[in-house]
């Protein structure tokens, strides 16, 4: 049956169907309703809701659930977010599984409570101090963000790994149907290693903190191990129009939809799928930001003549698309800041621009303009 | 032969990391001693702060986590609420607890949390070479108050037990100390109460200890003990601050 729900409550809800029984939270826009619908929630099911006296206590109660062996979640928007980076850096050391939601807001600082996606590099480079990873899913729609928070707890359970939700005020304060498909979980993974108290067994302990010289290490090194098994597992992206396509758009959530927009327009105003003077469009969307899909978009690149990432950024993950390919193709970018979402008639007049270039010089740079953001050539 | 004392079961028989004249491996003993008396090694978790207490896992025979700096109160909330029948503690220093972690102690006290608290109060930072603490004494030297703390740069020593009396969630807040032996039979009552007053369910309870570091206070362990007898107790004094089974 489907349900209208904004992202917010989808995600709150999902995370309930995956048997996620310990929520902590802390008040701030535009995360709130997934917060109050934990309120009402959690006490139906039997489960724990806290709302802490900040976000470095909720991510602290996070730990200790998890560290429980319970499924935990917690949410917040980008300030609140910084604050909890100690914590997630804990969280990573002390390889707790659990799951944090970031429905991003415009920064930095206070910033406002409009649709960001400026906290990528925060979210996929490690946010907090030391050498580690969150696993980072990105939703671009209500039913998607209720099915990746569901998918979040087996992951996180999989790696003993925290993974973020990384939304944005859009996705989680719209209404869209959502259907809830994937049964209630309860049957929960067994943990030996969790805190449950050391009858029968011998004891288990939980921490990050490897004082004797050498240990530090060997713990990194099984880490880094780790990473590179999500990566060689884990990552999901979806491709749109990419067959045959001249030039591709990589975008994630919100600014995915838009140029998802841009695609199907193109193929509506030209039934062969060409844009503009002969150019087709096709679109990458990533949807685990890390690990990120850099196979699909170096394998791109090699038959494209360019590629626009487009982001609600200054520039954030195209420097992971520009890692991706190593200069197989010109790379730009277009973005939004501060709360501006791109429309689908800045990105195409984008596209229109790149074309030009493309035609009158492969070196020819596009210029910055006051609500853009800079863009290059190769 | 009769064994008229021993380690503790729950005491890992290891060599210490702590300096001569320290006063965590008492408190430690104190609690293995507890927990073997009352048979309640598996029924036990236990949150180690950072600090020089950061090992208290290399010590203690039972299931145990880090916390980060001052958040062992709220770490323990989030394993108390997953395991509402096993005793919860956390063993938090003067820094961990009255300073950087003075929101998660305070918040956790007013819910009421079930949980325990072993506040070992040694008015510096050890582990980082002998820092101002929050419990500093006045006119006290140490490495960030080479000239003694100071009224009208540094403020006044916190009183933790008198600060979360206050407060309607606490039930059982004492300050003790490990100055002599008959101190020490008082702290083994103060934790076996505060350990009782969690599994009877009454809410919140904290046993400030104060102990000794004589390195980093540049006395011999003799002198450190009359220094707690003498100087620390007029600013902290021993007794009950708050009791349920009285109030």
């Amino acid at each position: 049956m489907k349900q209208l729900l904004t992202g917010n409550e989808a995600a709150a809800e999902a995370a309930i169907l995956a048997g996620c029984r310990y929520y902590y939270g802390y008040p701030i826009t535009p995360q709130n309703e997934l917060m109050t619908h934990m309120a009402i929630r959690m006490p139906q099911v039997g489960g724990t809701f806290i709302q802490a006296e900040s976000e470095i206590a909720a991510i602290n109660m996070v730990y200790g659930s998890a560290a429980a062996g319970a499924r935990t979640m917690t949410s917040s928007s980008s300030p609140g977010i910084s604050l909890k980076q100690e914590g997630i850096s804990y969280l990573a050391g002390s390889e707790l599984p659990c799951v944090i939601v970031n429905v991003q807001r415009g920064g930095p600082g206070l910033g406002d409570i409009s649709p960001s996606q400026a906290d990528y590099f925060q979210a996929v480079k490690g946010g907090g101090h030391g050498d580690y990873h969150t696993i980072v899913l990105a939703p671009g729609s209500v039913q998607e963000i209720a099915d990746l928070v569901y998918d979040a707890f087996d992951i996180a359970d999989k790696y003993r790994n925290p993974v973020m939700i990384l939304g944005d005020a859009q996705i989680g304060q719209m209404t869209e149907p959502v259907e809830f498909l994937k049964p209630t979980i309860t049957n929960l993974p067994a943990k030996k290693w969790a805190l449950t108290g050391a009858e029968g067994r011998k004891r288990n302990i939980i921490k990050s903190f490897y004082p004797v010289k050498g240990e530090l290490e060997a713990f990194n090194a099984k880490l880094q191990k780790k990473y590179r098994e999500i990566e060689r597992l884990e990552v999901r992206y979806e491709g749109f129009n990419l067959e045959g396509a001249d030039i591709v758009l990589v975008a994630y959530g919100t600014s995915a939809r838009i140029c998802k927009e841009v695609v199907k327009n193109s193929i509506k105003s030209d039934p062969e799928g060409k844009f503009g003077a002969g150019m087709r469009v096709g679109l990458i969307r990533p949807i685990t930001l890390w690990p990120f899909p850099k196979g699909i978009i170096r394998k791109t690149s090699e038959k494209v003549s360019a590629i626009l990432t487009v982001e609600m950024s200054a520039g954030q993950m195209v420097e992971d698309v520009r890692l991706a390919v190593e200069g197989r193709c010109p790379v730009y970018f277009y973005g939004r800041t501060g709360g501006g979402v791109p429309t689908s008639k800045e990105i195409t007049e984008k596209l229109s621009l790149i074309l030009k270039a493309k035609e009158e010089s492969e070196t020819f740079l596009v210029n910055t303009t006051s609500w853009s953001c800079s863009s290059s050539g190769i | 032969m009769e064994t008229l004392y021993a380690r503790p079961e729950t005491l890992f028989d290891v060599p210490t990391h702590y300096c001569p004249g320290c006063g965590h491996g008492i408190v430690h003993r104190l609690i293995a001693e507890i927990i073997d008396e009352w048979g309640i090694r598996g029924k036990t978790i236990g949150l180690a702060p950072v600090g020089c207490a950061v090992l208290a896992y290399n010590y203690l025979d039972i299931d145990m986590s880090e916390a980060a700096h001052g958040r062992p109160p709220a770490v323990a909330t989030g394993i108390k609420r997953v395991h509402p029948d096993k005793l919860v503690f956390t063993y938090q220093g003067d820094g961990d607890l009255a300073a950087i972690g003075t929101a998660e102690i305070i918040h956790t006290a007013n819910r009421g949390e079930n949980i325990t608290t072993i506040f070992v109060n040694n008015a510096v930072y050890g582990m980082t070479n002998g820092q101002m603490a929050p419990t500093t004494l006045l006119n006290q030297k140490t490495l960030t108050t080479p000239e003694g703390r100071n009224v009208r740069n540094d403020g006044y020593p916190l009183r933790v037990c008198e600060l979360l009396a206050v407060l309607d969630g606490t039930s059982y807040l004492a300050r003790v100390s490990v100055s002599s032996p008959k101190n020490i039979m008082e702290t083994k009552k103060a934790i076996e109460k505060g350990f009782r007053t969690q599994i009877e369910n009454r809410g919140f309870s904290l046993v400030e200890i104060l102990s000794p570091c004589p390195v980093y206070w540049r006395m011999d362990p003799i002198e450190a003990m009359k220094f707690i007898e003498e100087s620390m107790t007029s600013t902290f004094p021993l007794g009950i601050i708050k009791d349920w089974d009285h109030d």
